[in-house]
This record gives structure tokens, C-alpha cells and sequence, in this order.
């Protein structure tokens, strides 16, 4: 694992990285609570990714670029803008979710005033979303660069093909980013695909293409902070492999101990991505155990004051059911 | 006013469009450079208007649909080329799943103006995959528009208004129409409402109801049965989804003896929806059962046996004067 010094990020950043990384484990783990008292209908989880969004996240300009994110990227979506209690207001179904306006389920992160684009169910449709997004930077002399995100499990649709067939003819600015957390449901890697890793998908499209270490911060960082400089110079396309983990089942509705072994799931819980980060920031002096704890506090008040204001927020009205439906 | 045929009228459309909005773009398969499009739907704007605006895509539809979805979002109309009908069917799901589907799950935050152009229809040897008439597979997509001209008027008009909504529309072009028919057409600017339906004649006896060659034959069969006292009604659908409910209501009631023609196969074909609208508002206006004249349930149009699959001038001519003899 590279030092996180080595990012060459300062103090500040990396500490606000923190605070991001822990938001998103505390407010999935609220969602996950508030699943199970029946409050929230469903939560699709992030657990074992927030490191690498959030350092996929900070190679980005959030406030000029433009990103397609897909259901786990909740800490990405954060730390594009969004906030705490507007994706309390999503799981909930409220009016103001940003992302639907408490029309489609939990987890489709948007946002239309972060520029982040809306996301469907039918995996892997955002990846061609993302060339048409990319093309108009070319077409309007614009400088924005934009990130498209997917598991792996999506890699076998047809448009992860074709998007990446087109953005490499046309040289877009547009990054194309992979988690994969070892399973799609319950299908291991070996049942999705034959090659060792997805990145060496990048060559038959001539396209730079790396797989890194989600846990690993500063080099998931810095792959990602090179394939927005190639964007940005009109170099084109990267395609990003981030392996990162999944500490729980697939979604609420799904139980991953019927598929994945007790010591498989021991070692997953000994490589957890948040106390590693936690680890690195006390070993590097950045911060001490009792400072990382008293965020920890911080950020757990944060998320009971976004869970208690989005519960007071209104649901949409009855009498929307039909609006914008057409122009 | 100037003579051009159907396909021409198209052309002239996209010339004045990406002339008025440079934002406009246009791509498919072969849509770019000299060629223009296997039928030269897009002839000279890629020299008009540069091959950043006017390009071939790879040969993916749901790359093609996806790629215009995206660019919808940054607030360009583009139109997105099928070069047939039957290859829009890869492209479905970034139809339905997305374009269809963006303005409403977003609440209208995002949207997604785009226009599908793809030309359908038989009677040009194309044997299964080059003749079909795919416009009920996206019929009972709210949020979504699909429009046919079966004029060279509308065939301007409709696609100017196309371009210009913020809908996505899914614009089906009869292919057998494109250089068989002719009209002088205004030269000044006009569009055509995506939601209109049209009276093209007025009658008192029966009312046909078509889009594509069936209105043509349509319109022949009624200038035909003129000489026998059948007064006829004929009414272009033109707005294949949503219907233009009133125009087709009242259409129905005026003569009360309807027959609906399409040269799509009979089973869940728009002109089904128009028989359910008929049925559920204007049954007791009606002096006939609804009559529909449609393709046989086959699974394709036969290359040896295209005549006996579509739809004849003859049997649209007999049916109308057997519904006017009820």
C-alpha cells in the first residue's frame, strides 16, 4: 500500500477525505437500520468501497465535471456534493430526493444541481449515457471531464462494449471507472468473465487501462488523477479497475452468507477498507486515535440530524402522479 | 411552393433545422461523409455543417440511442439514425429504459429531446428484417412520442417539430414513400403538431382510418368509389402514441361505420388502440362493428410472398365498400 502522503494531498484534504469515507460508512449502516424497522424499503449497500470512491472522487473537479454513478456509489455521491440528508430524503421517498424526487427506489443517486446524472435499474445503460454526456464537451468547446461508474457484474452487457467502442473512436473525455467487489449477487467473478482482470478489456478498444487496489487510497487516487489529465489534454478515454469489497449481501433482500464462506467472510471483515484508512491517518501522524474518534462522534450526530430532518420532510403529493410525464 | 418527393422533404427538414439550432447533431449508421444515409436521408449536411455534427456511428443501435440520450441530457437535439425499422430492437432498452423514462423519474430535472428516425414498412423486397413495422413495440410508453408523416407535407413539417421538442420522439418513415411520393410544398418555415391527428377528406358514409401506403391505398380506393355514391372520411393517424383521441372520436362518429387499415400484423398493432378507444367512448355513435384490415400473423413479410403478406389496393377498396353496404 502507498503512504497517503505520497498522494501529495494536504493535511486538510486528506482529513476532509476522511470524514467522507466515515460518512459514508455511518449513514449506510443508519440505512441499513432503518431497512430493518421498516422504514426504508430497500438499501443497496457501499460497504467495502468507500476508500476508492472517495479517492476516484477527489482526482475530479466536482464542480465542473460531470458524473453517472450507479447504486453503490453513495460516499462518491457525497463527495460529488450531495448531501447526508438528501440521500436520507432519497431512501425515504420524500419530494426533495434530488435524484428522483421520491419516484424511483433508493440508491439511484443524482442530482441535477451537482451535475450528476440520473441512473436507471437496467445495468450499464449510463456507460453509453456517458458518451453522449462526453461528446457534448466536444461539441460546446467545454473543458469537463465525465466519470461513468458500474460494477463488474454490468461488464458483460453489450452497451459496456459499445460505449467503450465509441469513446475510444472519438477520443472522448470521459472515464470509465469499474468496481468490482468480487460478485454480482451471487455470482463470483469466475462465472462473470474469463479474463483476469476486466482492465485488460482495454486493449481491444486501444485504451489505457489499469486495475488498482480499492483499499489502497493514494494509488487509486493517482490512477484516477491521470486518466482525468488525459481527458483534459484530449488524449481520450481510460478505463479504471478499482477491486474493492462487498462487507455485505448485494442488497436487503439478500443474505450473502447462503453463498459466501464463514472464513471468506472473516477475511473480508480483517481487510475492511475504513479502519485500514483509519490506520494509515494515525500511523502518518495525520490524526491520532483520539481525534479520528471524536469525527467518528461528529459524524454519527451528522447522520441522526439528517435522519431526523429528512423523516420531517413532506412525501411528494398525490396530485404529482402525472406531472412530467411529457414536455 | 416547390415540388420535392417524401425523402427530399426530409432532407430540406434537417437542413433548416441544424441551420436555426447548432446544436442540432445526426448519426447512424453510414448517416455521414458523401453517402448520407443508405436511402440519402442525410445527403450533403455532413458537407453543410462538418462531420462533428453529421457522422457515421459503429454498427451498435443501442450505441446510437445511448450516445443521443447523452447528448439530450446536455440539452442537444439529436437525431439519432436506425437505418431500418427492424434494427431498432437492440436499441429498446436505452429507448424505454431511458429516453422514454427520463423526464418523468427525474421529476423534469433531466431530459432527454431526441429524435429516433428510422424507416419502416414493406413493399420493397426486404424480406423479413427490412420490412417491418416495429412502431407497436413502443406504443404504451409514456413519455414517449411516435410520429409518422404519410404526406410529403408532414413529412417536413412533422420532422421540424420533432427536432424541436423536448420530447423524445421516435420518427417512423415509410420507406416505400420516400421518391414515390411528390407534392409541392411550402418553402417558407412551418412545423406540424406532434399531436394531431388529420382529416385528409372529408366523408359521410364510412370513415378509414391509416397511416403509410395503407392511407395511400385508402385514398385511392375513396376517389375510386366516388363513382358508386361512397362518400368516404379519411383520417391520417399521423400520432401513432399518445392517439389523437378527439380527432379519431370524432372522425367515428361522424359516419358510424369505421375501417381501420395497417399493413403491421392485426395483433397488437396501433390500430388496436384505435378500436379500444372507439369501442369504450363511441360504441353507441357506431352503425358497424369496428372493421380492421391488417397484415396475417405471420412472423415476417416473405421475400417470394410479399404481395400476399401486404395489405392490397384491392382488398382496402373491397373492404370499404362492404363496410359502406352494411
Amino acid at each position: 500500500m502507498k503512504t497517503l502522503a505520497a498522494s501529495k494531498l494536504g493535511k486538510d484534504d486528506l482529513i476532509a477525505t476522511y470524514r467522507l469515507i466515515k460518512l459514508g460508512r455511518r449513514l449506510d449502516e443508519r440505512l441499513w437500520q432503518l431497512n430493518r424497522i421498516g422504514k426504508v424499503a430497500f438499501h443497496i449497500s457501499g460497504q467495502g468501497s468507500e476508500v476508492a470512491q472517495a479517492a476516484m472522487i477527489k482526482a475530479f473537479n466536482t464542480k465542473r465535471d460531470y458524473f453517472l454513478p450507479y447504486y453503490r456509489d453513495m460516499t462518491a455521491a457525497m463527495g460529488w456534493g450531495v448531501t447526508a440528508e438528501q440521500i436520507m430524503a432519497g431512501s425515504l421517498g420524500k419530494a426533495a430526493d434530488p435524484s428522483s424526487h421520491g419516484r424511483q427506489m433508493p440508491n439511484h443517486y443524482g442530482s441535477v444541481a451537482h451535475r450528476i446524472v440520473s441512473f436507471g435499474s437496467t445495468v450499464t445503460t449510463q456507460y453509453l449515457l456517458a458518451t453522449g454526456v462526453a461528446y457534448a464537451a466536444l461539441l460546446d468547446h467545454k473543458d469537463y471531464v465525465t466519470l461513468v461508474t458500474t460494477g463488474e457484474g454490468s461488464t458483460a452487457q453489450g452497451d459496456f462494449h459499445e460505449a467503450l467502442n465509441i469513446a475510444s473512436i472519438k477520443k472522448l473525455p470521459v472515464v470509465f471507472a469499474i468496481e468490482n467487489n468480487g460478485y454480482a449477487i451471487s455470482t463470483p467473478n469466475r462465472e462473470e468473465f474469463a479474463v483476469k482482470q476486466l482492465a485488460e478489456r482495454g486493449k481491444a478498444y486501444n485504451m489505457p487501462a489499469e486495475a488498482v487496489d480499492g483499499h489502497d487510497f493514494t494509488a487509486t487516487y493517482q490512477a484516477f488523477a491521470k486518466a482525468v489529465s488525459r481527458a483534459e489534454k484530449g488524449k481520450g478515454p481510460t478505463l479504471i479497475e478499482v477491486m474493492v469489497d462487498r462487507l455485505t449481501g448485494h442488497s436487503s433482500d439478500d443474505n450473502q452468507n447462503v453463498y459466501r464462506s464463514k472464513e471468506e467472510m472473516a477475511a473480508l471483515k480483517e481487510n475492511d477498507n475504513v479502519p485500514l484508512f483509519e490506520k494509515q491517518l494515525s500511523e502518518e501522524k495525520i490524526l491520532t486515535p483520539a481525534e479520528i474518534a471524536n469525527i467518528d462522534a461528529e459524524i454519527k450526530e451528522m447522520v441522526n440530524q439528517a435522519t431526523q430532518a429528512a423523516e420531517k420532510l413532506p412525501a411528494p403529493a398525490a396530485e404529482t402522479l402525472l406531472d412530467h410525464v411529457y414536455a | 411552393m416547390t415540388e420535392h418527393t417524401y425523402l427530399e422533404a426530409l432532407n430540406l427538414a434537417m437542413h433548416e433545422e441544424f441551420a436555426r439550432d447548432p446544436g442540432v447533431v445526426v448519426f447512424g449508421e453510414d448517416v455521414g461523409g458523401d453517402k448520407g444515409g443508405v436511402f440519402g436521408a442525410t445527403k450533403g449536411l455532413a458537407a453543410a455543417f462538418g462531420d462533428q455534427r453529421v457522422f457515421n456511428s459503429p454498427l451498435g443501435e443501442s450505441g446510437i440511442a445511448g450516445l443521443a440520450i447523452g447528448l439530450g441530457l446536455m440539452g442537444h437535439h439529436a437525431i439519432a439514425e436506425f437505418q431500418f425499422a427492424d434494427y431498432i430492437l437492440p436499441a429498446v432498452n436505452q429507448i424505454m429504459s431511458e429516453a422514454a423514462r427520463m423526464r418523468y423519474r427525474t421529476a423534469g430535472d433531466w431530459t432527454a429531446p431526441i429524435v429516433f428516425r428510422t424507416p419502416y414498412g414493406g413493399g420493397v423486397h426486404g424480406g423479413f428484417y427490412h420490412s417491418q413495422t416495429t412502431d407497436k413495440v413502443f406504443a404504451g410508453q409514456p413519455g414517449l412520442r411516435i410520429v409518422t408523416p404519410s404526406t410529403v407535407y408532414d413529412a417536413k413539417g412533422l420532422l421540424k417539430a420533432a427536432i424541436r421538442s423536448e420530447d423524445p420522439v421516435l420518427f417512423y418513415e415509410h420507406k416505400r414513400l420516400y421518391r414515390s411520393l411528390k407534392a409541392d410544398i411550402p418553402d417558407e418555415d412551418y412545423v406540424v403538431p406532434l399531436d394531431k391527428a388529420q382529416v385528409l377528406q372529408q366523408g359521410d358514409d364510412i370513415t378509414v382510418m391509416a397511416y403509410g401506403t395503407m392511407l395511400q391505398h385508402a385514398l385511392n380506393a375513396a376517389k375510386a368509389l366516388q363513382a358508386e355514391d361512397i362518400s368516404t372520411e379519411v383520417v391520417d393517424l399521423r400520432t401513432l402514441y399518445p392517439l389523437d383521441q378527439e380527432t379519431i372520436l370524432a372522425a367515428a362518429k361522424k359516419t358510424g361505420k369505421v375501417l381501420l387499415i395497417s399493413e403491421d400484423t392485426k395483433e397488437a398493432s396501433i390500430i388496436n388502440n384505435v378500436a379500444a378507444i372507439i369501442a369504450e367512448q363511441a360504441l353507441f355513435d357506431l352503425d358497424a362493428p369496428v372493421q380492421q384490415l391488417a397484415g396475417p400473423l405471420a412472423p415476417g413479410m416473405s421475400y417470394a410472398l410479399e404481395d400476399e403478406f401486404l395489405v392490397s389496393a384491392e382488398q382496402v377498396q373491397a373492404a370499404m365498400r362492404e363496410l359502406a353496404q352494411f
